[in-house]
């Protein structure tokens, strides 16, 4: 070491003796050569791997994450945007067999309604026919009734009369008087 | 003293050893402890940095994840301080964060040798940063870079005065920059070797080793800060050639 240098021009030290005690080892110039040589080679080869080797090939990795995250998340986006126009297609064919049906529905019942209608009018238009009939056999069984009900009255006035009065009574008094009270 | 009683003191860790003798050309390069853990650092950062991101995986294992922190630790810290076109400077600027780190990180290893604590090797880092400093300002501004010493809207009257406090202060950065880093690994590492000694002097003196835990339980919290200290350090003198890297870039203030 760089004590041997000037052990021997001091010529008196034993060998290995603590040729330098004075001076704080930190602070020992004659260590400052071999120092200085041992980091230049280090500290040399160390910023030779770095800037050539390690750097780059760090910043490569980093580059290669950050474009692979990025085309991830745009496929991811695309995958989304696919699903939401799939989702809105559905929407939109849903709504279209939806609005189908219920014109289909509305069709069917309105066609229902027009057949009952018509049925519902021919009963009707026959139920009327057959009221009026009736009304009209009621009518005439009525008037019927009510020309013997004339009958039965002048008989049975005259039948009154006669048993009253003794005598037979004019027929055709008694059914003048049946008329005015009629009337 | 060191010879009588090696284990009592503190300076004593900080001995030069050699362990191959070596001369090149008359100037001595001999292989020493300092050197070995120069070569100890080298080897684990080269460990980090190259086998760890060998891989290149898309999703890291746990070394390629720590390399990638050391790299955006530095690269954000560049890009904070010095901009985008501080980025020339990266390689530099991690090699010199990751050697400092790793110098004071493996010299809290009990029987290692701490490489920042000698002020040679910390002064030969800033005067290196001083001088890319202001050889890249030269070089980029010309004269201009002189205006990194005169700051703008002062009064022509304080302008001398200013301009010299700005030389002053410039030239004091290698120093500062330097001793800070010496300065707190030389003290960390003697406050641990005292307490030790303690320990060991406790236990030897009959009835007060029941003192001598006091002092290990001093150890372990020192250790914890002094492991707080060899990361902050090391960011502390990046950070700091970030700042003075700046200037070059950008020397108007």
């Amino acid at each position: 070491m760089a004590h041997d240098a000037e052990e021997l021009q001091a010529g008196t030290e034993v060998p290995g003796g603590p040729a330098h005690e004075a001076t704080f080892p930190p602070f020992d110039p004659n260590n400052f050569a071999a120092e200085l040589i041992w980091l230049a080679i280090t500290f040399g080869a160390i910023y030779f791997l770095m800037s050539r080797i390690a750097l780059p090939r760090v910043g490569s990795i980093l580059a290669a994450r950050k474009d692979k995250i990025e085309s991830d998340l745009s496929a991811a986006a695309k995958a989304q945007d696919d699903a939401a126009a799939a989702a809105a297609a559905h929407e939109k064919t849903l709504g279209a067999a939806k609005s189908k049906a219920q014109t289909l529905g509305q069709a069917a019942h309105a066609d229902a309604q027009k057949q009952a209608d018509v049925r519902r009018a021919a009963l009707e238009s026959e139920l009327n026919a057959k009221l009026a009939a009736a009304e009209a056999q009621i009518a005439s069984t009525k008037s019927a009734a009510m020309a013997n009900v004339d009958a039965i009255a002048a008989e049975t006035a005259q039948a009154i009369l006669q048993h009253v009065t003794g005598k037979p009574a004019d027929p055709a008094a008694v059914s003048a008087a049946i008329a005015a009270l009629k009337g | 003293m060191s010879e009588a009683a090696p284990v009592m003191d503190p300076i004593h860790q900080f001995h030069i050893k050699v362990l191959a003798p070596l001369s090149i050309g008359g100037v001595d390069a001999s292989f020493t402890n300092a050197s070995l853990f120069m070569v100890v650092i080298l080897a684990v950062i080269a460990f980090l940095m190259i086998v760890g991101t060998s891989g290149e995986h898309i999703i890291p294992n746990r070394l390629q994840t720590l390399a990638e922190m050391a790299y955006e630790f530095v690269a954000s810290m560049i890009r904070q301080t010095a901009g985008d076109a501080g980025m020339r400077f990266f390689p530099f600027v991690f090699s010199v964060f990751m050697f400092v780190f790793f110098s004071n990180l493996i010299g809290l290893i009990p029987y290692t040798f701490t490489v920042t604590s000698q002020i040679i090797v910390t002064f030969a880092f800033s005067a290196t940063i001083i001088l890319l400093v202001l050889g890249y300002g030269f070089y980029k501004h010309g004269t201009h870079f002189l205006r990194l010493f005169v700051p703008s809207g002062v009064s022509p009257l304080l302008l001398p005065f200013i301009v010299l406090i700005e030389i002053i202060s410039f030239a004091a950065r290698p120093i500062s920059l330097s001793v800070r880093l010496f300065g707190n690994m030389l003290a960390g590492h003697i406050t641990l070797k005292i307490f030790g000694a303690f320990v060991v002097m406790l236990a030897g003196a009959g009835a007060y080793a029941l003192l001598a835990p006091l002092p290990f339980i001093g150890i372990i919290l020192l250790t914890a800060f002094e492991l707080l200290v060899a990361f902050l350090q090391a960011y502390v003198f990046a950070i700091l050639t970030c700042v003075y890297l700046n200037d070059a870039i950008h020397p108007g203030h």
